[in-house]
């Protein structure tokens, strides 16, 4: 394999991994700040805090693993990205930022405290949705290359369709994520009303999920045919991810195994993620910049690879300890520890 | 206004600001956690609650400002792309290895301390909860250490060469292990240490001067005091060798933060002062055959003088203000933690004075206006290169025509963090007095 290959792989299974975190961590807020809402925090909050306490930072370094990764691995995305990108990525940090430090400001300082909450709950929604423009931008089609520099077409971006259909299920997929993690880990605690309520909340967001997924297919062909074909091309792959959704929407209709439910959720999500990525290739912006343009030098990326694999031998151990301690504890969960 | 006018400084503008609030907690992030440590390991050792109240009580301060931290860290690490796209292109190709592992290092720090805060009452022996500080405390090491050899390469850029503008011959650890690497990185976690001792310990001083004239405190005082002196010593052993390291690789950035125009031997160190028309300092503190020796270890060594660098290539020459302010912090809290040692050591009362205390209060913030302004020195010093000889700032920031904008939004951004983090922390402290903290774990301990 090719080191732009192995690269590539790397890089979207750590982004595929900070989508799943990261929507579990962002529904989880909003979940929060819509339960005191409406009056049912007593269910909701123990179960939310008990779980985002000790995970909220490990959720950040997914994101800045791939960002500083892609760097490392395709230089040239630091220029292209870097140059068009200013605005929107932008307000997507202040909006982590914000979120981050208020949710540590709220459990540390001054828990149940109603405006923060609501903030940490909003940011949840708003932030998928601006980080997914990025998505929309390397389909191609808003940006020109003017004197030789990138530039991002606003108007262009704000106007399509597509930007929208993603930015929808972005903020669909996260509820819905959420909400199936949730439910498997109020049922592990014991804490049945809370089950219930989360239970219904995923069986809510499910169908949404695959009518705007759907959606954001039927969009490409116009927007991007090059892209819509590839797509078609790996035709399985989305019908692997569609049986997992249906298994999975079955278990938690059923009230059965609600933690294979997350798991086919996980396999449904990974099949579809690595389809549209696999799809994308050779682009990285579509269509001014594929992947072996700008792939590194060879030493950089032996070095990268040699220390991402050292990097995992430190990690995984650890991450293990972290699940088993939070995650897989019973006693933990229930809130006995 | 030229900060919307003008990407270039726009985009110098807004990496100094984040910079500059982030280095704060960036550099608490590092120290505190050998700090906490230290206190628990002491609380073992001597089987004495106020040592692990300190850790505690610290820990969950620390948290807050790990959490500032990380989001800061976040905004740099994106902003470095779309504030300097061509840099870090070129960047990318050469010293993304440590940049990376950056990422691991603190990875692995997050991991232990998310472990390490809930697990407080979860191990029967402490010891065995002690033990999860130590991955917190290397790890965060070793995001400074790599981060900073990152810092290093853009002042010495080894590890590659350009034959007819293309990059050939790229050695990724010889970019890592560059000239600059071994003084900057050294020198930067002795500072983290040694500030977050002071900082902590203004802390203390500021509790006992509150009427509070609790053991607790004047333990923490004595503790943070003494680690504080070992670093702050150690600092300047280290700033020593980063002269030698500037006198022989970037003698223009010693020149300028010196106002050493003209190359001689047997160069004074310039303090303070004003500069006239015609490059004479008036009204400085001149040290005779200092800056020989801070350069060469000679006082009658020759020290190269700004005027051999062409006119273009020189640095601003109010970092010699910074430079002197970082000195002179320094010096200042080697001789207060020194006398506050050697006064408590014979047990002279001055060590418990109201003006010592208020000395050491002051001395928190000093610390970091000291890093704030070696970090000034070292940009700024670096101008107007972003990479040392091969890529200037104009060339490498963004044509972006929003960065003023954003300029705004990021100080509004920084605004609010800072007032959140001073608002909470004088919440989480003022709420939970450690009298009373304490009186619950006495009862505790005695039911047992």
């Amino acid at each position: 394999m090719s080191y732009e290959i192995i690269g590539m792989v790397v890089l979207w299974t750590f982004l595929f991994g900070y989508v799943i975190v990261a929507s579990v961590d962002f529904g989880a807020g909003f979940f929060n700040a819509y339960s005191i809402l409406t009056g049912k925090d007593r269910i909701l909050t123990k179960i939310i805090q008990r779980y985002l306490s000790p995970v909220w930072e490990v959720t950040n370094v997914f994101l800045v693993f791939f960002f500083v990764g892609i760097v490392g691995f395709f230089p040239s995305t630091a220029y292209f990205y870097g140059s068009i990108l200013l605005v929107p990525v932008s307000i997507s940090i202040i909006l982590l930022a914000i979120r981050g430090s208020y949710y540590a400001f709220e459990n540390y300082g001054s828990r149940g405290h109603r405006g923060y909450a609501f903030m940490y709950g909003a940011t949840g929604l708003v932030i998928p949705a601006s980080f997914s423009v990025v998505l929309t931008v390397s389909e191609g089609g808003f940006v020109d290359i003017m004197d030789g520099r990138p530039q991002l077409d606003y108007w262009a971006l704000f106007s399509s369709p597509l930007t929208w259909s993603i930015v929808i299920l972005s903020i669909i997929a996260v509820l819905y994520i959420s909400s199936v993690f949730l439910t498997w880990y109020a049922n592990r605690a014991g804490d049945m009303e809370a089950a219930a309520l989360l239970r219904r909340y995923a069986l809510i967001w499910a169908l949404p999920t695959i009518i705007t997924a759907s959606g954001i297919i039927y969009e490409l062909r116009s927007h991007n045919p090059e892209h819509f074909g590839s797509l078609m091309n790996l035709w399985w792959m989305f019908a692997i991810s569609f049986i997992f959704f249906v298994a999975s929407v079955w278990l938690i209709l059923k009230q059965k195994n609600y933690g294979l439910a997350f798991i086919l959720l996980i396999g449904q999500f990974a099949f579809a993620f690595f389809a549209y990525g696999i799809s994308k290739y050779p682009y990285l912006l579509y269509p001014h910049l594929t992947v072996s343009d700008s792939v590194t030098n060879d030493a950089m990326a032996i070095s990268l690879i040699v220390a991402f694999v050292a990097g995992l031998l430190l990690l995984l151990p650890s991450l293990y300890l972290l699940m088993r301690l939070f995650l897989f504890d019973d006693q933990y969960i229930a809130g006995k520890k | 206004m030229l900060l919307f006018d003008d990407p270039v400084f726009g985009s110098r503008m807004l990496t100094l600001l984040t910079l500059t609030f982030h280095i704060i907690f960036a550099t608490l992030g590092v120290g505190v956690p050998l700090m906490i440590m230290i206190a628990q390991w002491v609380g073992i050792k001597r089987n004495d609650m106020h040592y692990i109240m300190l850790a505690r009580r610290w820990a969950r301060g620390f948290v807050v400002l790990v959490a500032v931290g990380v989001v800061t860290g976040t905004a740099i690490g994106l902003q470095l792309s779309l504030l300097w796209p061509e840099f870090m292109q070129l960047a990318g190709h050469v010293i993304a290895l440590p940049l990376f592992m950056e990422v691991f290092a603190f990875f692995f720090e997050a991991i232990f301390l998310g472990i390490y805060l809930y697990t407080w009452d979860r191990f029967e022996n402490q010891k065995k909860h002690l033990l999860l500080l130590v991955p917190v405390a290397i790890g965060a090491a070793l995001s400074a250490f790599f981060i900073t050899t990152v810092n290093g390469f853009m002042n010495s850029p080894d590890g590659f060469s350009i034959v007819d503008g293309q990059m050939t011959g790229v050695s990724p650890i010889e970019a890592m292990f560059n000239t600059a690497s071994p003084t900057k990185v050294t020198h930067v976690i002795a500072t983290a240490f040694m500030t977050s001792s002071f900082v902590l310990a203004a802390v203390a001083a500021f509790k006992l001067l509150c009427r509070s004239n609790h053991d607790y405190h004047k333990k923490a005082l004595h503790l943070t005091m003494k680690v504080g002196l070992v670093f702050a010593v150690a600092t300047a052993i280290v700033g020593d060798f980063s002269g030698k390291y500037l006198a022989e690789h970037q003698p223009e950035k010693l020149a300028a933060a010196e106002w050493h125009f003209e190359t001689e031997s047997e160069a004074p160190l310039v303090l303070y002062g004003i500069l006239g028309e015609d490059n004479e300092p008036s009204y400085a503190i001149e040290i005779p055959y200092a800056l020989s020796i801070l350069a060469h270890n000679d006082p009658f060594a020759e020290v190269e003088g700004l005027n051999e660098t062409p006119a273009d290539e020189q640095p601003l020459l109010f970092v010699h203000y910074f430079f002197d302010t970082m000195i002179t912090i320094g010096m200042f809290m080697i001789g207060l933690s020194l006398i506050y040692w050697f006064a408590s050591w014979r047990g002279w009362s001055v060590a418990s004075s109201k003006p010592m205390r208020w000395l050491i209060v002051a001395g928190g913030p000093l610390s970091i206006l000291a890093i704030e302004a070696g970090w000034w020195m070292a940009e700024f010093g670096r101008q107007p290169w972003i990479l040392r000889g091969v890529m200037t700032v104009d060339e490498a920031a963004t044509q972006s025509a929003y960065v003023g904008h954003m300029f705004v939004a990021f100080a509004g951004l920084y605004f609010i963090l800072g007032v959140g983090v001073v608002v909470v922390l004088t919440k989480i402290f003022k709420d939970n007095p450690v009298e009373l903290e304490l009186g619950e774990q006495v009862v505790i301990a005695h039911e047992l």
